[in-house]
């Protein structure tokens, strides 16, 4: 009798961990800096880079970082909805324009639209590898102490906004006031 | 044949030639061996089975480049690993280190040295007591 429970068991396990393992998201890497100050950086602006931008200019309120370059495809495909979310209007979207080329990214943000209030020209990537960016789009929530409560990888959708970030951004503007 | 053979070296020489960073980082050797050994301790976020070492992928790139630019202003290996594990998460490290969610990781070996041992421990006791003639298998006595 046991000849055959063992066997079938270790079967049985083996299958219900390849069953756990395919549902599950491999390519999300967790990240170290949620629940840490957002990295602070300083960048030349992609609309006028004579001018410089940092996000300390946006402390004490919550607002997006939206990682991005015109060379990625699936940034492409979330424009439509950054363009929508900045519509809407309920936090900044801030724009981090990681290794590309000024005069792509500009024609990019002119042919598309433009749903940043600004946008950070990062053409070495230092700034993105400050925010542990491995691939754009990369999506961040900083409240208003200025601490990262979210990171989201993938392309952005209206439906993600609303699950997951506005009630994020409620909670932030909740504990601020 | 002999075709075959050139067609196996020219595909070998292809593969030498994309090696990644052609020139040697740095002047001196010594430096070069400790900016090699770093960077063979690093993954590539992008490309995730690779380290940065092997990787051509731009964040790989970026991320030797930084690796450089680090060693050259002093820093000790430690300071790089951990630069690396601020941003990325202990994930960036081929070699994690031991923390509780790794002990079944790091444990892994000895667990299934230990079991397999106890496994085959249990079966030649088993057999051990057995007759030598097993009258199922007639085959036995023939062989």
């Amino acid at each position: 009798m046991l000849r055959f429970i063992i066997p079938i068991g270790l079967f049985a396990a083996l299958v219900g961990f390849l069953f756990i393992g395919l549902g599950r998201d491999k390519q999300t890497l967790p990240s170290p800096l949620i629940g840490k100050p957002a990295p602070i950086f300083e960048l030349p602006r992609v609309d006028d880079p004579t001018q410089k931008f940092s996000n300390r200019e946006l402390a004490g309120r919550p607002y997006v970082v939206n990682i991005w370059g015109s060379w990625c495809v699936a940034c492409r495909e979330e424009h439509e909805a950054l363009m929508q979310i900045a519509r809407r209007g309920e936090v900044p979207l801030v724009g981090l324009n990681w290794k590309d080329e000024l005069p792509l990214a500009q024609r990019w943000l002119q042919a598309l639209g433009n749903p940043y209030v600004v946008s950070g020209f990062d053409p070495e990537g230092n700034v993105g590898i400050d925010w542990g960016a491995y691939g754009a789009p990369e999506t961040f929530l900083v409240d208003a102490q200025g601490i990262i409560v979210y990171k989201y990888v993938s392309p952005m959708t209206l439906d993600v906004w609303q699950r997951e970030f506005l009630p994020r951004i409620e909670q932030s503007g909740a504990k601020g006031e | 044949m002999k075709a075959l053979f050139a067609i196996f070296a020219a595909v070998l020489w292809a593969q030498l030639a994309l090696a990644i960073d052609t020139a040697p980082a740095f002047a001196d050797p010594a430096q070069q061996a400790r900016y090699e050994r770093v960077i063979r301790e690093l993954r590539c976020l992008q490309c995730r089975s690779e380290t940065i070492a092997d990787s051509n992928a731009t964040l790989a790139a970026d991320l030797r480049r930084q690796t450089r630019e680090m060693m050259a202003a002093g820093k000790s290996d430690q300071e790089i690993f951990q630069h690396m594990v601020d941003r990325y998460g202990d994930y960036v490290l081929y070699k994690p280190p031991v923390t509780p969610r790794t002990w079944l990781l790091w444990g892994a070996p000895i667990l299934l040295l230990v079991g397999g041992g106890a496994i085959a421990a249990f079966v030649i006791a088993r057999k051990s007591h057995l007759p030598d003639t097993d009258p199922a298998d007639p085959g036995l006595g023939a062989s």
